[in-house]
């Protein structure tokens, strides 16, 4: 089958693939690139473990054809804490007990940094409403919540 | 949290300092970085994609199976069938001898339940897999099944498993487990009331995140490296073991990350089909379930019907319990006849009952196996258990904390199964669940306890 080229900005980094033209871009981040943070728990947009952010919005890699994302800047919960040091939204996870298996903890992560890039002081309603295409089944989802909510506090303490 | 030594005189004297404060998981770093390792976080050069075939019928005969066209389809690399596997009828508790062996790895000659793997598709990519599954053809005579436990039972039912041949377990104590204390029908004689209600339950699927699966990999030392999600690492080597007959230290087993569990991942499914395409084909084979394939396929929690007989009296005693537990176990035994066990041992309920008769079914129906799931063969008994005490609570008008005050266990109590009570607190936990509920119970019952006999 024909390779088609794929190039983006992988958490800042250049990346550059040839892939089979209809691979996902969850399919060509976990299998090509070897960023496996995106989570594939259902490949048919339901469960919100494969989300990632794409110039900025955040989509469902699993639905996403790579092959269309050519030029876009794209961030995973991988590339989110830098030199080492947890986002605030990670560091505010892990203190609030909001993890449990794990499988869906990168796309909640996902989910609530494009929350907080759009809104940074949400009500809880909008941490619910952003956080709802996304399935926790160990049931945790009140830690999470809890956890965008204080990260959300730190960072306009911080800004202020 | 408040931690209370005063309840019990044996309590330990030592400062236990860490309960009720909060310690970080040590594997919380891992997952909001997104670097925890989940077993198909793996890539391996070459890897081989395994699909299977599935029934389309709930009990069928296979009259052939003919591969050759999907043999044909670019990308296959090997088609696996019932002769191919080693040791292919098995039964997961053959390990703690309990059999007999009544489960295959790829059917053979027969079909008991709709999605059973027929036949495994391994190939480059995951889709020439599932094309190639598609093309492979099965002749299939259908044959009458059963989905009720007791429709199941009844005499001239199809029989689910002929290597049960019978459509229950056959414990060591017959038909079914039993418990049998003191006289249960003179304490119904003797009883001012007699309640006999029946619960029953639907199957209940586990459906985590992670879907089960594992990825497997021929070593250069003649080994295989088993990543796995399985909850069971050792049980699952032991049983891959005995399937592939192959030497348990031929086996690597890495796991222990599991994307959610709750039980359903506690069978041996994926890996030991996995090992052997990994041996046949000398290449890495992944083996996940589709989404689809976790919902209808992975073993759910039993279906069960639970009928409890009560003979209870005004002041509030009950003095008789009858239980008749079924558990519907699907196709094959799996944990079943284990879980249908626990439940003899656990209907009596935290409360002291001098007359106790207890029957528990474990039954065969053409329905998907079920397994574990969280407390399975105790969790259902206690819905219907306590949904039981306050019916005979409002039966004879006295308020439902008190009834059960009143019938709870404690220490040196005999319980039906004959083990002397030790330990409760159930009396304290009421105690302290009334005051929280705001729940008035009267004085009596705050002043008994769990130790000292005499309210």
């Amino acid at each position: 089958m024909a390779k088609v080229p794929v190039q983006f900005t992988l958490n800042g980094a250049e990346k550059a693939e040839f892939i089979d033209s209809g691979t996902t871009l969850l399919h060509a981040l976990r299998d090509k690139i070897g960023d496996t943070s995106p989570k594939g728990g259902c490949h048919q947009g339901t469960c919100g473990g494969c989300s990632v952010i794409i110039d900025g919005e955040l989509r469902l890699s699993c639905l996403t054809l790579a092959e269309t994302c050519n030029g876009a800047a794209i961030t995973t919960a991988s590339g989110l804490s830098e030199g080492g040091v947890l986002h605030p939204l990670q560091r505010a996870f892990l203190d609030a007990f909001a993890t449990q298996c794990g499988f869906c903890t990168p796309g909640m992560i996902m989910a609530a940094t494009v929350l907080l890039d759009h809104t940074p002081n949400p009500s809880r309603d909008e941490v619910v409403e952003a956080l709802s295409g996304n399935i926790c089944r160990c049931t945790g989802y009140e830690p999470i919540i809890q956890a965008v909510l204080t990260a959300a506090r730190s960072n306009s303490q911080n800004a202020a | 949290m408040e931690l209370r030594k005063s309840y019990f005189a044996d309590q330990r004297k030592d400062d236990l300092h860490e309960i009720g404060q909060p310690r970080p998981r040590s594997d919380s770093p891992g997952h909001v970085t997104g670097k925890t390792a989940y077993f198909a976080d793996r890539n391996f050069p070459g890897m081989l994609h395994l699909k299977m075939v599935r029934s389309p019928h709930h009990h069928a005969r296979i009259r052939s199976i003919d591969i050759s066209e999907a043999e044909k389809h670019p990308g296959v690399v090997k088609i696996l069938t019932a002769k191919d596997v080693p040791h292919n009828v098995y039964t997961i508790l053959i390990l703690i001898q309990i059999g007999p062996e009544d489960e295959t790895v790829l059917a053979d000659g027969k079909v008991r339940w709709k999605g059973e793997a027929v036949v495994a598709v391994l190939a480059e990519t995951e889709r020439a897999a599932q094309e190639a599954a598609a093309k492979v053809k099965v002749d299939y005579e259908v044959l009458p099944a059963v989905f009720d436990m007791e429709e199941a039972l009844k005499p001239g039912a199809p029989t689910v498993n002929e290597y049960h041949g019978r459509n229950y377990y056959l414990y060591d104590s017959g038909e079914c487990r039993k418990v049998r204390f003191g006289d249960v029908e003179a304490g119904f004689a003797g009883a001012d009331h007699v309640l006999e209600q029946t619960y029953q339950s639907s199957p209940i699927e586990h459906a985590p995140t992670e879907t089960t699966g594992c990825i497997v990999v021929p070593e250069g030392n003649d080994r295989f490296t088993c990543y796995t999600n399985t909850q069971a690492m050792f049980f699952t080597l032991d049983n891959a073991s005995i399937i592939l007959q192959m030497p348990g230290n031929k086996l690597h087993f890495v796991g222990g990350t599991v994307g959610g569990g709750f039980g359903g991942k506690v069978d041996v499914i994926v890996e030991p089909i996995a090992i052997l395409g990994a041996k046949l084909t000398g290449r890495p084979v992944s083996f996940i379930y589709s989404r689809e394939e976790e919902m209808q396929i992975s073993s759910p929690r039993a279906a069960e019907k639970v009928v409890i007989k009560d003979g209870v009296m005004n002041d509030g005693r009950i003095v008789a319990r009858k239980v008749t537990g079924y558990t519907d176990a699907g196709a094959y035994s799996r944990h079943s006849p284990y879980g249908a066990q626990k439940g003899a041992g656990h209907y009596p309920g935290p409360y002291t009952i001098p007359n106790v008769w207890i029957d528990t079914y474990c039954v065969y129906t053409n329905r998907t196996p079920s397994s574990a799931m969280r407390g399975f063969g105790v969790t259902i008994g206690d819905f219907a258990l306590e949904v039981q005490m306050d019916k005979l609570a409002r039966l004879i008008g006295m308020d439902p904390l008190e009834f059960r005050f009143i019938n709870a266990y404690r220490d040196g109590d005999m319980k039906a199964h004959r083990q002397p009570t030790e330990g409760a607190a159930l009396i304290e936990c009421m105690q302290e669940a009334s005051r929280a509920a705001n729940w008035p119970v009267a004085e009596k019952y705050l002043s008994m306890s769990s130790y000292a006999k005499g309210v």
